[in-house]
Parts: structure tokens; sequence; C-alpha cells
């Protein structure tokens, strides 16, 4: 029973069949048999040998994203399994319900630039952090009103820490 | 020669140091903030001593504290690196105070070149190139408007205690002068408690190229090439090599010969660097002279072969330069990058936080001047420099296929660095001609990132479902529900109930 995952790597789609078969891996990329074999050399680093090519990925994770690196080429990349409603329902539609505005880098919060329950445009900056003596505006991800602000001034704050919430 | 030597620093620099100790048999002596406990300098040291909070005006800027752990550790000798308290007069002025030698020069020559005015007032004396301006602050808008006119737009105001851009302004007509000015004024005063401003002719699309020296304490000063430091960020380096390729032999020597007159009229002694700005023409002008070791000083070690901190520290224990210019010679090149903890898709942002793996390269023509390690939390508080890495080849091309080849075997995870952007950098036709001027990396980054290969994208592809089957933990970790960006990696626990 093959895992099936739309895969979309810097905004290319792609429907990816996995197998793992006889001790090896049974590949197919939109529809194309691929050979392939895959090794977990340490987490986040995979060798991956494709007909007779070899390649090291390795995986940067944060916050809010993932990337792969093929070499010193970074790529932005996201997985969903079609078979999951979960999945489904978080993928891009999420920008109807409520959004939180999560921290992207440990740091300290110098300015909060609205108030609560006032509206904000996708784009508009919400608060101002401050990390290794530079400022950065976390901008709002979509319209709405700022249903709260939990960040408070002078706070330090964690990679993940929720800031606020976009209504 | 010293027995005990402090490094008032951090990071990479303050590593770089103490290998420097270690060779030459002195005992190297580390500093460490609250923040900095776990950092790789202190496990370096053959001794550290604790000096305050994080922030650095009460740990690595203040002065009595340095110097209480100098006298407590017995050291000799301060090296203070790079930043921080290196080209501070007040600092060196305080050692000599308490009998520990600074290595570095004199209060008083750092006190000539750490006000740009003053440093121009003397090397109009000594007869120095330097770009057509005023050599004093600027006292009112009326004044600038003459002078700016009398030299002809465009041009930059500049704050006199500057650096790193800040009260920088560039003036293309006299309408915007009033505005720039203003501008100018209050953030040289807010980052330098200094409002003082004054104005130079701009100069269109300049090289940035500097040259190193060396002086002894006994009067002999030789220069040791140049190095091409261009490629720039908000008037932050960014990489740097040596040689330049613009730089003939004949303007080399040229540009050795004001940088050697530029340290004697300050009686300069120890490494220092003057920084020219040269024209299309390859006209060039004094712009500043850096009192300290270099964060790029690499690049001039690998093609002169000599090692800059062995020779500083030699040099403040009173010896004579080993030898004279006509010894120098230069061989191969050198390209140097600084891998800054930054975020690539948020504007280059710094990106604290913990390294949870760390590739390195290593192999023929890599050298890595790194201060971080696997396990370990970059601060908040400093700046945001990881390490660099640097690559030697017998020629330029060389130098550039052996920096491609080491940042793939390059890795930083948990964080974000800059390291694509050198793949880009060293991919690109006019950095591989050598046609850079300080505008060039602003420019390449406003082009749309060159189309990424069909086929690595595939393997990326095949890669991002291996991962999920694989290391599924991992992944389920690194998904939040609601994340600015959307991220759909949550997906691949359920997943594997399947599987």
């Amino acid at each position: 029973m093959p895992m099936i995952y739309d895969v979309t790597i810097d905004g290319k789609d792609y429907r990816l069949e996995l197998e793992r078969a006889n001790g090896g891996w049974k590949c197919k990329l939109d529809g194309l048999e691929v050979q392939m074999d895959a090794l977990l050399r340490r987490p986040d680093v995979l060798s991956i040998l494709i007909g007779g090519r070899s390649y090291e990925i390795k995986r940067e994770r944060s916050a809010g994203d993932t990337h792969l690196w093929v070499g010193s080429v970074r790529y932005a990349a996201e997985l969903r399994d079609p078979r999951s409603l979960h999945s489904r329902a978080s993928g891009r539609v999420d920008e109807q319900g409520p959004r939180r505005l999560l921290a992207l880098m440990p740091g300290k919060v110098v300015r909060i630039l609205v108030e609560e329950k006032s509206e904000v445009d996708a784009g508009q900056g919400v608060l101002v952090m401050e990390a290794m003596k530079m400022q950065n505006e976390i901008k709002s991800p979509k319209k709405g009103m700022i249903a709260k602000i939990v960040a408070v001034v002078g706070a330090n704050v964690n990679a993940g820490d929720v800031l606020a919430i976009v209504e | 020669m010293f027995k005990k030597i402090l490094i008032a620093n951090r990071g990479e620099i303050a590593v770089r140091v103490m290998r420097a100790c270690r060779e030459m048999g002195i005992t190297a002596v580390a500093v460490y903030s609250d923040a900095d406990r776990a950092s790789l300098h202190v496990s370096r040291a053959d001794e550290a001593y604790h000096i305050g909070p994080a922030a650095a005006a009460e740990s690595y800027l203040n002065i009595p504290k340095i110097l209480d752990a100098a006298k407590r550790s017995g050291a000799d000798a301060i090296h203070p690196g790079y930043g921080f308290l290196s080209e501070n007069a007040k600092f060196a002025q305080a050692c000599a105070g308490t009998g520990v030698k600074f290595i570095g020069p004199s209060a008083a020559s750092m006190e000539i070149m750490g006000s740009k005015t003053r440093a121009r007032v003397a090397m109009e004396k000594a007869g120095i190139p330097f770009v057509p301006g005023v050599s004093h602050g600027l006292a009112s808008f009326q004044e600038t408007a003459e002078v700016a006119a009398a030299i002809g737009y465009p041009v930059m105001l500049k704050a006199a205690a500057g650096g790193g851009g800040k009260g920088m302004r560039l003036v293309q007509a006299r309408e915007e002068l009033r505005s720039a000015l203003e501008e100018a004024r209050s953030e040289a005063q807010r980052a330098f408690g200094d409002g003082e401003v004054y104005l130079e002719k701009a100069i269109a699309n300049p090289r940035h190229i500097e040259m190193q020296v060396l002086a002894d304490e006994h009067g002999n000063t030789v220069y040791l090439g140049e190095r091409e430091c261009s490629i720039q960020r908000r008037h932050q380096k960014v990489m740097e090599e040596a040689p330049s390729s613009m730089v003939s032999p004949d303007l080399r020597r040229r540009m050795g010969e004001v940088a050697v007159r530029v340290a004697k009229a300050a009686g300069y002694a120890n490494a220092g660097t003057v920084e020219f700005l040269v024209d299309a023409e390859k006209n060039f002008y004094f712009l500043e002279m850096n009192t300290r070791l270099q964060v790029e000083h690499p690049v001039t070690e690998l093609v002169s072969g000599l090692d800059l901190v062995h020779l500083q520290i030699r040099i403040a224990a009173g010896e004579k330069l080993p030898f004279a210019q006509a010894d120098v010679s230069l061989r191969g090149h050198a390209i140097e990058c600084r891998i800054y903890a930054e975020d690539p898709d948020n504007n280059y942002f710094p990106s604290p936080g913990k390294i949870t793996l760390l590739l390195q390269p290593s192999g023929p023509g890599i050298r890595r001047d790194s201060g971080v390690y696997e396990g370990w939390t970059v601060p908040i508080d400093y700046d945001p420099l990881l390490a660099k890495l640097i690559g030697y080849g017998s020629d330029r091309p060389q130098a550039i296929s052996r920096l491609v080849r080491a940042l793939n075997e390059y890795f930083v995870g948990g964080i974000k660095t800059n390291i694509s952007l050198f793949r880009r950098i060293l991919g690109d036709a006019d950095f591989q001609a050598g046609k850079v001027d300080t505008g060039y990396l602003d420019r390449l980054l406003k082009n749309p990132r060159p189309e990424a290969g069909q086929e690595d994208c595939k393997v990326a592809a095949i890669a991002a479902g291996v991962f999920a089957v694989l290391d599924p933990g991992a992944s389920a970790n690194a998904a939040r529900r609601d994340s600015v960006a959307t991220s759909a990696w949550k997906g691949t626990a359920r997943t594997e109930a399947l599987s």
C-alpha cells in the first residue's frame, strides 16, 4: 500500500507515491517510476541515490516552515497527505479562520503598533521585535481584526511563541 | 614575550586569537557574559572570567570589569579583537594606565582616526588623496548648501563619528538636502551620541578596497596588499577577497604606499587597515582607517602566508617586523564568506536560536573560522556572525570553485543562515567576471532568484516524502498549526498511521 503525498517545492506541485519493498523503495513521481534508494544518515540528513546519482539532502526546520537543501541550493518544501482530512483542512484554505501570529525567531518585543479589536490589512505591521541589534516588523498574515495581543513590550519571546491573534 | 593574554571579545574572533595564543605558548584568558557561559570561546580558553550581564554595555564594553578580569588573571596584555572596545581610545589609555599592554595602536593614533573629520584634517596635511568635501562638521543648512553647490551633486552626508552606514545619506539634488541633513544628524546623534555631520562628493558605483598595513613600534611600516570589500548589504560587508580583480601591481604599489603614509601620519603601530573608495577610472580616495584587526583578515593571511595575529602579538611585545616590504609576496587568491544567522526569506533579519545540526566543510583550500558548535543556542544579544568560510586557490576561478564545493558540504540546522546567498553570488556572471561595486549585491537581490534546476526540484520532492516516512517524529515536531507561513508537515504523523 503506497503512501501518497502532494508535495510543493518552490511553488511547483508534485504527486509522490512511496512504498517500501524488499528492503528498498518503490517510488513514483507524477506517475513516473523512479529508481531510488534512500538512507537517513542522521536526523535531518538524507542520502538519496537516483539512477546512480548521489544526493545529500538536508532539512531545515524553523517555527513556521521547512526548507530542503540539495547541495547548497535551498528549496521551500510543503507536504500534504491528500487522504488526510486534517491536512486538507489546514492547507491553503487556512486563510479563513483565526490566525495566530507567531514569533519566527527568538527576540524581544520592543513596540506594539496596533490595538486590540482594531482592523488590520494583510501585510500591515502589528508589532516590532528586536534580535541581535536589528528591529523587525511582524506583519499581519491576513486582513481582519486583532482579536488579542498576547505579546508584552519588553518581554523576551522564543521562536514559535504566539504574539497575537488575528480574526 | 607575553605570558598571558586576555581576549576582550567573544565569538569566532575570540577563538581565532586564542588559537594564536596556544600556538605561541601563551596562556589565553576568556571573559564572558551571562549569555556566553556555554560559548565556544570559553571552552577554548585556558582560563575564563565572568564579567557581567548579557547587555554588552555591562560586560564586553565595560572597561572597569575587563581590567578587573585582567588583574585577577594576571594577564600582561589584552587583545581586543574587532568591534566592542577595539577602537576605543579610552580603553587603550586605561590599559596603559594599569600596566597591561593593549595589543593595537596607541590611544593617540586611535583618536586621530576615531573621528572622520579629524582624520581628514590629519590626512590633508600629509597629502593623502581623499574624496572632495569638507573636513569639519557642518554648522548650518546654509553652509551645507554652499559646500554642496561648490563640489557638485550628488553628495554624501556622513556622520563624523560614524560607521556601518549610520548617519549616512546620499543627496542627488538641492531639494533633498534639508531633510537629508536633518535625518543624518538625528540618526548620528542616536547611534553615536554625536550629531556632527560632514559632506563629501558622492562617487558613482565605487568599489570599496582596503589595504592591510602592519607597523612595528620602531618605525617600520609595510603593506600586505588589498582586499576587495565591495560586496555589501546595508553598508555591511558580506564577502571579501584578496587580491581585487581590478587592482594591477602598479595600482597596488601606489595604494600601498599611500596606506603606509597614512599610518605614518597617525604614528601608527600594529595591524591596521586603510580603506579607499575607488572610482571607475581607478582613482582612489582615502575613506578611513580601521585601527584594529579586520573581520576579513584571513584572506590576507592566505595570500601573504603570514599570520596577522601572531604578528600583532609580537609587535605589541616590542619585536621588530621580521621582514621588509620587498619580502612581502602575494600568491594565489582567497575569498571569504561571512556566515550570518540571518533569515533569507525575511529580508536577512537576524535569526538566533539553537543549532540542532552542524555539518562543516573541510578539504583542500578551505579555512573555517567559527565560533559555534552543534547544540549551542546562538544568543539574541550580539552580532549575528557565526563563522567565516574562506576558500583559497592558486587563482580566482579555483578559489571560487572550492568555495562552491565547500558550500555544498556546509549546513546549519535549527536556525536560518545566509549560506544560500553565497551560492547565488558565486554563480553570478558579473561576480565571476569581477564586475562588482558597492551597489552590486542590492542589484543582485532585486532580481528574481534564478530558476531552480528541474532535476534538483524533483529530488527535493522525493526527499520531502522520504523524510516524512523515515523521520516523522521530527516532522511532526516542526509542524505547528496556524503558523505564519503555512506548512503542512503536520500531515505526516497521520500518514504514518496508514503505513
